[in-house]
Order: C-alpha cells, then sequence, then structure tokens
C-alpha cells in the first residue's frame, strides 16, 4: 500500500497494542468480560488489519497456513484434552477439579487451560476464513 | 423519561434506520458498512442491557471480522446489487405477517429483570449461589461458560473448527491457480 503514508504509520503503532489487549482480553477472562472467544478476535483482528495493510504474501510469510491448521487443531485438542486429564485423575470428564488438591484451584486451572484452548482454535479459524477469501483473485 | 429509555429509544431507532437503509440500498459496500454500524448499535444495547461479554464479542465479530469477511466477498462478486425481478407485494405480506406474528408473541413475555421469570428460578441461583463457592472466580459468565456448561463449549469450539475446515475444503487453500500457473 504505497503512498499511504497516514495508514501505515498508525497500523504500525496500533498492532502491538492490539495484540496487547488480546492477551489481555483472554488472561482476564476470570475477572472481567472477555475470555477465549472474544481474545482470539481481537489478535486474529490484529493479524487481519496487517494483512490488509502490508500486503497478505508478507503475513502469510510471517504465519504461513499450515501452522494456523495445526493450531486450530491444537486448540481443540487442548480442550479434549483437559477432559481425558480429569478422566485418568478419576475425575469424570471435564471434572475440573480433581486436577489439583484444592477443587477450587481444579477448577480455576480447568478454566485456564480450555481458555487457552477456545482462544486459539477461535485465533485460527477467524485467520484462516480471511486467508482463504482474501487470496483469492478479484472478480 | 429516565436515562435508560433515553438511551434506549436512541440505539432502537439507530439500529430501525441502519436495517433499513442495509435493506434498500442498491450499492453492497453501503449496505456492509451499515451492517457494521448495526453491529456497533447492538453491542452497546447489549451493554446497556448488561451482557458485557456478549457484548465484546458482537463488537468484535459482528463489527470487526464480519464487515472484514463481507468486503472480501463483494470484491468477488462486484459492487453493485442487480435490480430486483418481478413482483415485490407477496414477499412483503409475508415478512409483515411473521413480523406481526412475533411481535404479539413477545407481548405475553415477561418485563426484562422481572424476578418471577422463569428464566430466573430454574438454574440461574444455583450458579449466582455457588460460584464463588465452588469455583472461585468473580466473573459468572465465564465460570458458567467454562465449568458448568463446559460440555457446550466444546461443542462450540468443535463447530468453529470444522467451519474452517469446510472453507478450507470447498475453497482451496487461498492461493489461486491461475496465478501459481502462469509462473
Amino acid at each position: 500500500m504505497t503512498g499511504h503514508t497516514v495508514l501505515i504509520t498508525i497500523t504500525r503503532f496500533l498492532i502491538p497494542f492490539l495484540l496487547m489487549f488480546g492477551f489481555y482480553v483472554q488472561l482476564h477472562g476470570e475477572y472481567s468480560p472477555g475470555g477465549g472467544f472474544q481474545a482470539g478476535v481481537i489478535v486474529a483482528a490484529a493479524f487481519i488489519l496487517h494483512g490488509m495493510i502490508f500486503g497478505l504474501n508478507k503475513t502469510r510469510a510471517v504465519l504461513p497456513l499450515s501452522w494456523l491448521k495445526l493450531l486450530a487443531a491444537l486448540g481443540v485438542l487442548i480442550y479434549g484434552g483437559v477432559g481425558v486429564v480429569t478422566l485418568l485423575l478419576g475425575g469424570r470428564y471435564l471434572d475440573y477439579s480433581v486436577l489439583s488438591s484444592n477443587p477450587v484451584a481444579g477448577q480455576q486451572l480447568g478454566i485456564m487451560l480450555i481458555e487457552a484452548g477456545v482462544g486459539i482454535t477461535v485465533f485460527a479459524v477467524m485467520l484462516t476464513i480471511y486467508y482463504v477469501f482474501a487470496g483469492r483473485d478479484e472478480a | 423519561m429516565d436515562g435508560y429509555f433515553i438511551t434506549n429509544s436512541l440505539l432502537l431507532f439507530f439500529l430501525i434506520v441502519t436495517a433499513v437503509s442495509v435493506a434498500v440500498s442498491r450499492d453492497l459496500l453501503f449496505a456492509i458498512v451499515m451492517l457494521g454500524v448495526f453491529s456497533l448499535l447492538m453491542a452497546a444495547l447489549y451493554l446497556v442491557m448488561g451482557a458485557a461479554d456478549v457484548a465484546i464479542t458482537e463488537a468484535a465479530v459482528g463489527a470487526g471480522i464480519s464487515t472484514v469477511l463481507l468486503i472480501c466477498a463483494v470484491t468477488l462478486t462486484g459492487r453493485e446489487e442487480k435490480p430486483a425481478r418481478g413482483n415485490n407485494i407477496v414477499p412483503l405480506l409475508l415478512v409483515v405477517a411473521t413480523g406481526a406474528a412475533l411481535i404479539y408473541a413477545t407481548m405475553d413475555m415477561p418485563h426484562f429483570g422481572d424476578l418471577a421469570a422463569p428464566i430466573h428460578l430454574h438454574v440461574a441461583p444455583y450458579y449466582i449461589e455457588n460460584t464463588e463457592k465452588e469455583i472461585g472466580i468473580p466473573n459468572m459468565v465465564t465460570a458458567v461458560l467454562a465449568s458448568y456448561r463446559g460440555y457446550d463449549t466444546l461443542g462450540e469450539t468443535t463447530v468453529i473448527f470444522t467451519a474452517a475446515m469446510s472453507v478450507l475444503l470447498l475453497l482451496g487453500n487461498g492461493v489461486n491457480r491461475k496465478k501459481t500457473e502462469g509462473k
């Protein structure tokens, strides 16, 4: 996007703040409104902004589609894996209380893990759909 | 005429204006921007009703991602909507009848925030009383979403993953073959 100096400069300032805000929303999902879905969408929006301003090829060089497919599956794997771990530790599927000696701490640990899984999957999915849509030729 | 009434009336009025402009406009880019404005107004309404998590999600997904994806789609289809052929009377009557039936159905609903509404008497008191004891986190929405209703969130995550895989299967890897064959 040559010649759009204002857009390029503003984007350079904005992307780190977007990423930081996305991680903030992810980690503060237990205390303030937020959580995995919102954080995944915000971080994906940062990458989409990068793709719109600097060109899709540069964004694909930073984060290729193969990595995104891996990340999407990894998020669901983390979520289901937490359930299997609680099964192996003697509780029911997705019963986070058995994850730690203190049931309340176990619940919080479980929530943190699955929110991480959800965030990773939502981020990868949004960015994948953008890559596929934006990579097609114009009419 | 308290503050809530003024805020809600203004937001709903602009919601109606935006929705009508989306339906009436033939310029698709204008319609997409209006849809983004619609999502933003809905996010504000959710916030006024006290649903902050839903408001963040609506603002991020509706006013952000959806708008971008629709603009990508409109670069593929072209910016002008083809003129509608045929008579519009039957669809108009159908839409008016459905809308009237829905509005008639909402007359039976309990008032917003009514303590005696059935939705507040079933599992909600259990969640409100036991989140602090059993889970210990202040945000009850996350507690319900992640712990009490963990299966539903697992299903949601799987569905969104399936959506991405379907897009990849239907549209390919996003690298147009014409471009690479020319090299």
